[in-house]
């Protein structure tokens, strides 16, 4: 969200007041529109206190295709180290959820986009394996443009290795809570974002597999009002539900208390 | 460059058009002499062609429409095949294949993208882009044989999942996440072969399995050259370039460990010789099917889980 007293709503495009947007969960008080979450906002959203241990944050990318467009590979990755952090496109981190331990992955759309490359998978797979060993519940909050083109084939596999590592977590009986946010599409939605006990999405979030774009050039029309939004995706049956994001804690300990026979 | 594949493949042509030409008229000492003479030529002209292309002209290869597509391999390599159809939620989807067959005498399933080579054909394939009905088709009759305890073969050949309105409503990514999870978990041997284009999850969705080949010019990717360009370079036509940025051969997709082996082409490519192509694959098949019934089934989805593990580079 831009700096600021005032902020224009992106939806609604009515100017609000900063204050009330941010005591609003980072929603706007006057739509409702769920403005974009920074990978920390996620954990202070969930977990208890706002107090977590990250771990797998020494993973770099290494630009291992020595990739170029019209800009470096490596030279896009040291902006976005330096403005975002160098936690790449997730961070993950254990702690409490509602006094419960959890196992949380929580992606950083400002890092190219939220895109996955090697570094999201195996922050991710380290994060289902621990989550695995340690028996604790696994939520990953999805919001991402994809796989990450700059890394080629290797994006891709990412998305194996972690739907297999999800499918070990679901071997062993243990909880995996998939969040969808805006915006969730590509490869992504494709592998671990789909792959949810319970997939619950955020309001009003795109949520697809190929772009709206994609899809209008190939079927040549235009694509009905609210195709690809989180309410759309409810009524196709592909999320479970819709939960607004002050209520995403308190719906997520519900589910893992019922989960667990308590 | 055009995007017309016979471009490079143009002094091949040329001679074998002049092969054929020579052939019709009547027999005679200088005419056999000039036919043998054109055919070392043609060996040597492919060879060398074949040996240089770039990693778009082997997309392009990938996408030759005499290319062998994964019905033709079937019909050269296996026995007994018998097609089933529909994913028992939805309907049926042409783009991808699936049955039971033999592999010299082995009973086995063989799943499969399937592309359309005329006009009719392309149209009832979806030019090879499946849509959720055919991954969820191809997922059903792998547990088939996984309860039939079946080796599983996985022949990929896709630009990749269709991008419709129809495939979003019913659940496009979804059905290529449950293969993905569901594929990891199989306690049969499963063998992919990327025989043409492995593009992105619509190829992943039948790609996971114990041992990965690739033709020698198939290609694999996150997403087109084309693609990638639009996006990257705001411009489709710098798709050679993404195609070499990418590094989607089979060459780099081996350096990468993506791949297990590369399986040669005859020169002048798969499409110059489809059966050539397939008697050079059937004994790579016949290795690894040999080497993974060997293993039992909780070794074959440690082993597969540890394949997948590895993939992927970094710093620490």
């Amino acid at each position: 969200m831009p700096e600021g007293l005032w902020v224009k709503c992106d939806d609604c495009k009515e100017i609000v007041y900063r204050k009330e947007v941010e005591a609003n969960f980072n929603t706007c008080p006057k739509c409702g529109f769920h403005f974009r979450l920074t990978a920390k906002e996620r954990f202070e959203l969930l977990f208890d206190d706002n107090k977590y241990k990250e771990f797998a944050s020494d993973i770099r990318s290494s630009d291992p295709l020595g990739f170029r467009d019209t800009k470096k590979y490596a030279d896009r990755l040291k902006v976005y180290q330096q403005r975002v952090g160098g936690g790449d496109a997730v961070l993950c981190a254990e702690g409490k959820l509602d006094g419960m331990p959890v196992v949380i992955c929580a992606m950083e759309y400002a890092f190219m986009g939220g895109s996955m490359g090697s570094v999201v998978g195996e922050k991710i797979t380290i994060a289902a394996e621990r989550a695995l060993e340690k028996k604790e519940p696994l939520i990953i909050v999805s919001t991402s443009g994809g796989a990450r083109m700059q890394e080629g084939i290797l994006s891709l596999m990412q998305m194996a290795k972690i739907s297999a590592a999800l499918a070990r977590l679901a071997a062993a009986g243990m909880p995996y809570i998939s969040v969808l946010c805006d915006p969730t599409t590509g490869g992504v939605t494709a592998s671990y974002a789909m792959l949810g006990d319970l997939n619950i999405a955020e309001p009003k979030a795109l949520i697809g597999f190929a772009g709206p774009r994609v899809i209008e050039q190939t079927i040549r029309q235009t694509l009905p009002e609210g195709f690809q939004t989180s309410e759309f995706l409810v009524e196709h049956g592909m999320v479970d539900l819709i939960t607004p994001r002050a209520e995403m804690k308190s719906t997520i300990a519900r589910f893992l208390r019922i989960f667990r026979g308590q | 460059m055009s995007a017309d594949p016979t471009q490079f493949d143009e002094p091949i042509l040329r001679i074998r058009r002049r092969i054929e030409e020579l052939s019709a008229i009547e027999p005679e000492p200088a005419r056999d002499a000039e036919i043998a003479e054109l055919e070392t030529k043609l060996t040597k002209v492919a060879h060398e062609i074949y040996s240089n292309l770039t990693p778009w002209q082997k997309t392009l290869v990938a996408r030759h429409p005499q290319r062998p597509y994964t019905l033709d391999f079937i019909a050269l390599l296996f026995e007994d095949w018998t097609e089933i159809h529909g994913d028992r939620k939805f309907g049926d989807d042409a783009a991808i294949v699936a049955g039971f067959a033999r592999f010299r005498g082995h009973p086995c399933c063989v799943v499969g993208h399937q592309k359309g080579r005329n006009t009719k054909e392309k149209i009832f394939r979806n030019f090879g882009q499946p849509r959720p009905e055919g991954f969820r088709k191809a997922l059903r009759v792998m547990k088939l044989a996984e309860k039939f305890k079946l080796p599983i073969f996985s022949f990929i050949d896709t630009q990749g999942a269709y991008p419709g309105l129809g495939a979003e409503e019913r659940g496009q990514a979804e059905a290529i996440a449950v293969n993905l999870r569901e594929m990891a978990g199989l306690t049969v041997p499963l063998i992919i072969v990327v025989i043409g284009e492995g593009g992105s999850g619509g190829a992943l969705a039948l790609g996971v399995g114990d041992r990965v080949l690739m033709l020698q010019h198939a290609v694999y990717s996150v997403i087109s050259p084309e693609g990638c360009a639009a996006i990257l370079w705001k411009n489709s036509s710098a798709a050679p370039d993404a195609a070499q940025a990418m590094k989607i051969t089979a060459e780099d997709l081996k350096k990468l460990g993506v791949i297990d082996e590369i399986v040669a082409e005859p020169d002048g490519g798969a499409h110059a010789d489809p059966a050539a192509a397939a008697d050079t694959l059937g004994p790579y098949l016949e290795r690894a099917l040999k080497e993974l019934q060997k293993l039992k089934p909780a070794q074959l989805v440690d082993e597969r889980y540890k394949k997948f593990r590895k993939m992927g580079v970094f710093e620490k």
